[in-house]
């Protein structure tokens, strides 16, 4: 019961000033926690979807989906059990690396080089998170500048 | 029709039905004053501090059931009102607060009398806006007044910078809101409420816990109904006082931390909680793991977040309690009342066991002789609000409530300083009935200001304070858990109320005994003008029987038992 499992929830939003604070302040105001969290408008809407990675008891996560339903404006919440998940990283190296190594990694990652530089390439994979967590493990042999994840999005099935 | 923000305020007001508004001007708010000037239509009432504004508007939202109004400026004005509007939330009171902000143009600039006020009220509303532009005010507005009383109450902050109510826009205000992400769920499900009444028909030892839900839901008359006709005993929490009269046969009394002994042990020892927008807060449970270990929970409650929150309910109904109770009671043949004969006797052994009293073994007058005597003087008669702390545990556990809104308490946030000002939005919603505020030493002198606005618009509320000269709750902590150490709770240092009273204007008593007592009272009762008694009470007096904080609720501290 109070074990701590990993949940993806969609919200779908008003897209309106102030929005975003709403849920983030509900998050830190009840002391649950983001992993991660994505937002963009849903095209040719007046709504905006976000996508909330999260962690804790069924109980918890039983509560942050009846407390995301009580904000005014959240029109829907999904609380996925069947669904696709993917996220992106950029990776930025030095063109000293070895260049073809990472690309073929960025391949088996579902990726490719983005940006190619005078001193750095840019790499990108798009993947489920444990996967692109992997591909970010793999990847410190080659000395990684900078990485930025996106956090996850999702669709039920 | 073209009007300026502010007069669209006043018209969405005249047109809410509002009769009072509690307020108190400041620059960013003056467009709006200046147009209350100009109006017949509602009086305004100038607090003499913002705080006391928002929890008027309270007692006269509780009182009356309709939605209170509280106006502000920006700035400080605002923040004054902030520990109002937790209140409300915290309670689920109806309330609209408007508040002033600087032009839109100077926001974020850090202006005179700037401050985020959304960013502040966000975690302590059901919601709120920022007006951005005057043709969003009407329905802004009926929105706000719609989300304040529609679904679990709570308050609603609209915040309308100065250049917003002086601009010119369209105003039409006859149209239905219509919220696509906000549609509370009223009725319950029919399936669920058959279930629901097979399981109390099966169960041996079933028990209602009402709670404040029932009281903002107008479902007194039918939660009598449904308990007479089952003849299954009833708790009340705190919220819940007078929904049940009080010499009703199956009521229980109060539970929880300072509940009855035989309320908290039917509660442990029930098979089947009947919850009615009760929602299992900790003073009620105390240590979780132990609450209720042999119940399954029928959970009624109109928030779907209340519902499996703490306890899991097995029967979770989500729906107005008013709705759900009106369809229970055409099952309610199902239930034989003769099935739960020996749990109610159970239950009156419990409450012979232990009975809720007290002892008169003092030179002092008993605090709780002066709430049991208000009373058997005043009884229905009197709207009881008070303050927070033992007098506030005594008034529950001793007054004799008839109805249903006779008491206006901070509950859920425990404010001291609530209960004068709340006092006065009662006498203000329902000038009929006697305004009584119990209060204490400490918490009266937290918005003792209000005398002045009490006195200027006639709102003779009789506040009676049992001075212990103590902040008695908290010193009775220190007594019981720390060794006695009274660290900053003596208030021996006290003013002269009689004299304080006066001048503002009002009628100070100060009384020692008992024939003082009934004597002052009759007095502040029959010239009909703010009054403060000032009841010199034992001071060393616990509130008893107490749950210690994460304790069991069956573990209860209890009077020691005397010859009377
Ligand atoms: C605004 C606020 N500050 C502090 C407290 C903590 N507190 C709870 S009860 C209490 C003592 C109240 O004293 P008094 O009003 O004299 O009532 P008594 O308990 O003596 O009856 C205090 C300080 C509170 N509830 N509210
Ligand atoms: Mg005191």
């Amino acid at each position: 019961m109070s074990e701590s499992i990993r949940r993806v929830i969609s919200v779908i939003v008003v897209n309106e000033a102030s929005v975003l604070s709403r849920i983030t302040d509900l998050f830190s105001g009840r002391g649950y926690n983001i992993s991660s969290l994505t937002v963009a408008p849903i095209p040719d809407t007046k709504y905006s979807r976000l996508t909330i990675v999260t962690e804790g008891s069924l109980r918890v996560i039983e509560q942050i989906v009846k407390q995301l339903h009580k904000l005014i404006p959240v029109l829907r919440v999904y609380d996925h059990v069947d669904f696709v998940e993917k996220e992106m990283a950029l990776v930025k190296f030095s063109v000293d690396e070895d260049i073809s190594d990472i690309a073929a990694l960025c391949e088996a990652y579902n990726g490719k080089i983005a940006n190619s530089g005078d001193n750095t390439i840019i790499a990108m994979v798009a993947d489920e998170p444990k996967r692109v967590s992997n591909f970010l493990n793999i990847i410190k042999r080659y000395n990684p500048k900078e990485i930025v994840r996106s956090g996850a999005v999702a669709l039920e099935r | 029709m073209q009007i300026s923000g502010a007069r669209m305020v006043i018209e969405a007001l005249i047109k809410e039905g509002v009769t009072k508004v509690f307020g108190y001007p400041g620059g960013a708010i003056m467009n709006v004053y200046d147009e209350i000037y100009k109006q017949k239509d509602f009086e305004h009432i100038l607090t003499r501090h913002e705080q006391a504004a928002v929890h008027a508007a309270e007692g006269y939202a509780k009182a009356s059931g309709k939605v209170g109004v509280a106006m502000v400026t920006s700035g400080p004005g605002f923040t004054n009102a902030v520990t109002g509007l937790a209140d409300a939330y915290m309670d689920s009171v109806p309330i609209v607060v408007i508040s002033g902000q600087v032009p839109m143009s100077l926001i974020g600039t850090d202006a005179f009398q700037e401050i985020d006020a959304v960013g502040i009220s966000r975690s302590c509303t059901k919601h709120n806006y920022l007006v951005t532009s005057a043709k969003d005010l009407p329905r802004i507005l009926k929105e706000a007044f719609y989300i304040a009383r529609s679904g679990r109450p709570g308050p609603v902050h609209v915040d309308i910078p100065k250049d917003v109510t002086a601009d010119i826009a369209e105003f039409d205000y006859d149209f239905e809101v219509e919220l696509e992400t906000y549609k509370p769920t009223t009725k319950g499900n029919p399936r669920q409420i058959k279930k629901a009444i097979e399981a109390i028909a099966e169960a041996k030892r079933p028990l209602f816990y009402l709670g404040g839900g029932v009281i903002n839901s107008n479902a007194a008359e039918e939660v009598r109904e449904l308990v007479h006709k089952t003849g299954i005993p009833a708790v009340e929490t705190f919220m819940a006082r007078g929904t049940l009269r009080y010499d009703d046969e199956l009521l229980v009394s109060m539970l929880g931390m300072h509940g009855s002994y035989a309320a908290n042990m039917a509660m442990s020892e029930t098979d089947l909680i009947i919850a009615l927008g009760a929602r299992f807060d900790d003073r009620v449970t105390g240590k979780l793991s132990e609450f209720a270990k042999y119940a399954k929970v029928i959970h009624v409650d109109i928030d779907p977040a209340s519902i499996s929150k703490l306890v899991n309910a097995h029967y979770p109904i989500v729906g107005d309690v008013k709705n759900v109770v009106s369809e229970m009671l055409k099952l309610s043949d199902k239930i034989d009342p003769d099935r739960y004969e020996s749990w109610r006797e159970t239950i009156k052994n419990f409450d012979e066991l232990h009975p809720l009293t007290f002892y008169e073994d003092s030179q002092n007058i008993k605090p709780q002789w002066v709430i049991k005597r208000v009373g058997e003087l005043l009884g229905d008669d009197a709207n009881i609000s008070t303050d927070v702390g033992q007098h506030q545990m005594w008034t529950a556990q001793f007054y004799p409530f008839t109805r249903p809104r006779q008491l206006i308490s901070s509950g859920g946030l425990g404010t001291m300083g609530f209960g004068f000002p709340a006092a006065m939005g009662v006498k203000a919603a329902v000038p009929e009935k006697i305004s009584i505020n119990f209060s204490g030493d400490g918490s009266i002198l937290m918005n003792i200001q209000e005398l002045m606005t009490a006195v200027e618009k006639n709102l003779p509320v009789i506040n009676i304070i049992l001075n212990n000269n103590f902040l008695g709750m908290v010193r009775q902590w220190q007594t019981l858990f720390y060794d006695n150490r009274i660290s900053e709770t003596d208030l021996s240092m006290q003013p002269d109320f009689v004299k304080l009273a006066e001048s503002f204007g009002g009628i100070g008593y100060r009384v020692q005994t008992k024939e003082e007592f009934d004597k002052a009272l009759k007095d502040a009762v029959k010239q009909n003008k703010v009054a403060i008694i000032d009841v010199v009470v034992e001071r060393f007096e616990n509130v008893l029987p107490m749950v210690p904080a994460g304790g069991s609720l069956f573990n209860m501290m209890l009077l020691e038992k005397k010859e009377k």
